[in-house]
């Protein structure tokens, strides 16, 4: 072995290692998360804590998902909503009309999802920067007066009533709170942990070469359409998750579910807890759910603290608390390294 | 071997390039000069796929390439580096080389896995020995200095393994010392990878000492090839563009 090649090897080896440690580390913090928050009802009574994790996992994986396409491609989607509106509806009638077991309506559910993801991504990808976002923004406004109009099947403005049925399977009754809460977390944390296997996947790094330079990645060999779409439907997937997570919560689907504000309100989130790191709207998602049912208490104009609160994120910071977070991280990091 | 065959493209009433054919033999070293406007940009942009000819073939090996899109083009084995240095800014030098050949390796679509795959290691390591990046693998190429970037473009395009690369103005923007460094590497890269290697330039004191072929372009044709001795004593060359200084120098 030359010097040169011994010097490769040893420059090789902690990578090589580094990546499936990487893999390690994200199962095991996972585990150590679920665990956490499962036994979370052996400790406390309290029902608003425990309703607060669903609501924080339903939007969690919706915000997480949209992080996919904004932080990680550089695709600023407007009308991310839909499909957690999208989500919700088509498990809730799935459940009213065919009464099939919960996963298979689940999984039918995804199908549903990555068919319509996959027809409207096919034509807003093509799109560039204010381009794709007005689309995807009047794409959900389509799906949203599609389920205002069509009142005989989607129940119109007063929603899926009646309650969604949550028969037993597996002995998982998601109509008993606890079971639901288990449920939910179990879902939120295999769902962050898929979206972190994409996200650190060789596709994962074709998606930031498309963010950071779409022209040059196509120099590369890399068909950046083809690259768009597959990331459009597989955050739609997750974003559906979250919608069917919330219709199991409140027993219900409504409009408003796939209302455009949904996806502003994913906007939010992305910039409440930053686009840099994977956790960071995990981060926004536990900020705005705190925020807005704190200040509902105490004011009925919410909406102005609110964006006074966003404001101050993307005026003063210019960015999300954790890139904030992050970067201090790393200043002090390279400042200990003494350089 | 690439041939170029009538390749003509206009934008508007403007023939920018204009009936140009040209061959470049495997393992040639051809630069390509001319005047600001001359054509030699979209020359490039014709073969690699950025621009579609309005007629002609670019045929690499017998295949013709006119009119494909870029990432075919990519795989047939043209790579390309950019006038203004065309990188990923928020990727580390090593994340790039890896990714780049993720891509040539198909396997850019890869869920299932982490990144870097081990099979993409070797290439990647190769070429960033190639051209002095390996001591800068963690740095962001943003925080990279001008000709740095320059030289991680060249080698986004090298890692790719191609059978023709075109470097649009490796020097561009760069002092006169940094300039004889990187024309000396792609001297060194000629040399050494035994690829066909056509270059855009503009200074004609590094032409004349590297290139053993040179073209020159003028309103989109061809004006003359040969040899630089052949270039130097051109009258239409010397007319159209060097002036007398160096048909002076060459006298």
């Amino acid at each position: 072995m030359t010097e040169l090649e011994a010097g490769r090897a040893q420059a090789l080896l902690p990578v090589r290692s580094g990546a499936a440690l990487q893999r390690y580390r994200d199962v095991l913090i996972a585990l150590i998360a679920f665990a956490v928050l499962a036994s979370l009802p052996m400790f406390t009574g309290s029902e608003a804590l425990l309703d607060f994790v669903i609501r924080c996992s339903a939007y969690g994986l919706f915000a997480t998902s949209l992080n996919l396409l904004v932080g990680y491609t550089g695709l600023t989607s407007f009308g991310h909503g839909m499909f957690f509106g999208l989500g919700a509806y088509s498990f809730g009638l799935i459940m009213q009309k065919l009464g099939v077991p919960i996963p298979v309506a689940f999984v039918a559910t995804l199908a549903i999802t990555a068919v319509i993801a996959a027809v409207i991504g096919a034509i807003c990808v093509r799109l560039k920067d204010i381009y794709f976002a007005f689309v995807t923004l009047a794409f959900q406004m389509l799906i949203h007066s599609t389920i205002l109009s069509w009142a005989s099947f989607t129940g119109g403005d007063q929603g899926l009533r009646g309650g969604i049925p949550r028969p037993v399977f597996l002995g998982i009754d998601l109509a008993n709170h606890v079971h639901l809460y288990v449920a939910s977390c179990a879902l939120l944390i295999l769902g962050l942990l898929a979206m972190r296997q994409i996200a650190q996947s060789p596709f994962g790094y074709t998606l930031r070469m498309i963010r950071d330079n779409a022209a040059r990645a196509s120099f590369l060999g890399i068909d950046v359409w083809r690259a768009k779409l597959t990331v459009f439907v597989l955050a739609a997937l997750f974003a559906s998750m979250g919608g069917m997570v919330m219709a199991l919560f409140v027993s219900g689907a409504y409009p408003e579910f796939a209302y455009w504000t949904i996806s502003g309100e994913g906007i939010f989130i992305n910039m409440l807890g930053g686009v840099s790191t994977f956790l960071g709207p995990m981060v926004g998602t536990v900020l705005l759910l705190l925020l807005n049912d704190t200040v509902t208490r105490f004011t009925e104009y919410h909406g102005i603290v609110l964006g006074v609160v966003i404001l101050f994120f993307a005026l003063g910071l210019r960015k999300g608390l954790l890139d904030f977070v992050a970067e201090w991280y790393t200043h002090r990091r390279d400042a200990g390294e003494g350089r | 071997m690439l041939e170029i065959r009538n390749l003509a493209k206009s934008f508007g009433g403007v023939k920018a390039t204009n009936d140009v054919s040209l061959d470049f033999p495997d393992g040639s070293l051809t630069a390509v000069i001319g005047p600001n406007g001359a054509g030699k940009s979209t020359f490039f942009n014709l073969i690699t796929g950025a621009l579609k000819p309005d007629s002609g073939q670019v045929l690499l090996d017998g295949v013709d390439l006119a009119g494909r899109s870029p990432p075919e083009i990519v795989r047939h084995g043209i790579g390309r580096a950019f006038q203004v240095a065309s990188i990923f800014k928020s990727l580390t030098v090593q994340e790039t080389m890896l990714a780049a050949v993720s891509a040539d390796q198909r396997s850019s679509a890869v869920l299932h896995k982490r990144f870097p795959l081990p099979e993409t290691r070797d290439r990647a390591e190769h070429v960033m020995e190639l051209l002095s990046l390996a001591s800068k693998r963690h740095r962001t190429a943003a925080t990279l200095s001008h000709g740095d970037q320059k030289l991680l473009d060249i080698a986004l395009a090298l890692v790719l393994e191609p059978k023709v690369l075109l470097l649009d103005e490796p020097t561009a923007g760069m002092g006169p010392e940094e300039r004889w460094r990187m024309i000396d590497k792609v001297r060194e890269l000629w040399e050494t990878q035994k690829i066909t290697v056509v270059f855009i330039e503009h200074d004609m004191d590094i032409v004349f000492k590297i290139a053993p072929k040179i073209v020159v372009l003028c309103y989109g044709r061809i004006l003359a090839t040969g040899t630089p001795d052949e270039i130097r004593s051109n009258s239409a060359v010397i007319d159209a563009y060097l002036g007398t200084e160096h048909a002076g120098a060459a006298a």
